[in-house]
């Protein structure tokens, strides 16, 4: 029950955003039912961009693969954190049915919380943030196109406002985060507007960013251990 | 390859490759990462990712790289005041709706 509470505003702020998601998966040709079935299935918001980006292109297999690892690769940093703060008797059962719904803000939630995480406190948490990421969608796919294009076209920013959100608070804080920040925007822009490399898609770009700026992140600024985790 | 088992193996490769990213450590990782290269990088890799997929994505998010611009000064500016997710998003919807209203009054 507690669990439930806490998902509760979670969900409600993934309904506008994965209701921007529906809209721009149809802008960019992806079928409605597909949409939904990627939010089901992934219950990520920039690993689905990039997807429904690369699905989009017709890129590969290997591309969406890389391009997922890359993306996601947070998710594994959460996890590993979390799974010090799991109550002893947390069977291996739960550690493989909860870790489907592990996101930045559930993450977020659970390690904010005073004392051991139960399976019980893990499934109320993650049950109202996935219903309501998939029904999001499945209203932003199917209603995308009864909307207004001028609505339409607004809702297609709030994506990459939530983006935008997440890296500037952080950014101001340490320099760290804005120099890898500026470093991904640049390579991001060279790649995307420099015809030399207009055979790189937008998927291997995203990575090929990530890796630079993270690199250069951590080798400048590198973070004190006893603060390694996601900290926000 | 028909579209449909197209869009149907990559959703599963998506989908796969995620949960194993958040299952592997949760299930199999007991011992706490000392590295600190590896710490620094998996801290940075979330904003080097969102950045790099905001920019230039964004500017062709609306259809116009000028209300793009408008809803990116809002989002900007909120996240500065260190408004939630939903306030700054909601900010950037805003910015470019009122941007295309009146562009709209003006007749661009």
């Amino acid at each position: 029950m507690e669990g439930f509470k806490g998902g509760l505003p979670i969900g409600l702020g993934y309904l506008s955003v994965s209701f921007a998601f529906g809209i721009m998966a149809i802008q960019k040709g992806i079928p409605p039912l597909a949409a939904i079935l990627i939010s089901l299935t992934c219950l990520t918001s920039a690993g689905q961009v990039a997807g429904v980006e690369t699905i989009a292109a017709m890129g590969g297999f290997t591309e969406i693969a890389v391009a997922q690892l890359i993306i996601n690769l947070r998710y594994s940093l959460m996890s590993l954190s979390l799974s010090q703060k799991l109550c002893s008797n947390y069977s291996m059962f739960h550690r493989l049915t909860t870790s489907f719904g592990i996101t930045d803000e559930v993450f977020a939630v659970a390690s904010a919380r005073d004392g051991e995480v139960t399976p019980a406190y893990m499934y109320g948490l993650i049950t109202l943030p996935a219903i309501m990421w998939t029904a999001g969608t499945a209203a932003g796919a199917l209603l995308g196109n009864v909307l207004p294009e001028i609505v339409t076209a607004a809702l297609g920013i709030a994506i990459y406002g939530m983006f935008i959100a997440i890296v500037i608070p952080p950014a101001r804080r340490f320099r760290g985060v804005l120099v890898v920040a500026l470093i991904a925007a640049a390579v991001s822009c060279v790649i995307k507007f420099v015809p030399v490399f207009s055979f790189i898609t937008s998927g291997f770009s995203v990575i090929i960013c990530t890796i630079i700026a993270a690199v250069i992140g951590a080798l400048l600024f590198p973070r004190p251990v006893e603060d390694g985790e996601a900290d926000d | 390859m028909t579209d449909t088992l197209y869009l149907c193996l990559s959703i599963a490769t998506m989908a796969v490759v995620t949960y194993l990213i958040r299952m592997l450590p949760l299930a199999a990782i007991r011992k706490k990462i000392r590295s600190p290269f590896v710490l620094s990088f998996l801290y940075y890799v979330p904003y080097a990712v969102l950045t790099a997929m905001t920019i230039p994505g964004i500017f062709f998010s609306t259809g116009s790289v000028i209300t793009a611009c408008v809803g990116l000064a809002a989002a900007l500016v909120a996240a500065f005041f260190n408004r939630g997710l939903l306030t700054v998003a909601i900010s950037a919807c805003a910015g470019v709706l009122i941007a295309e209203l009146v562009m709209m009054w003006i007749g661009v």
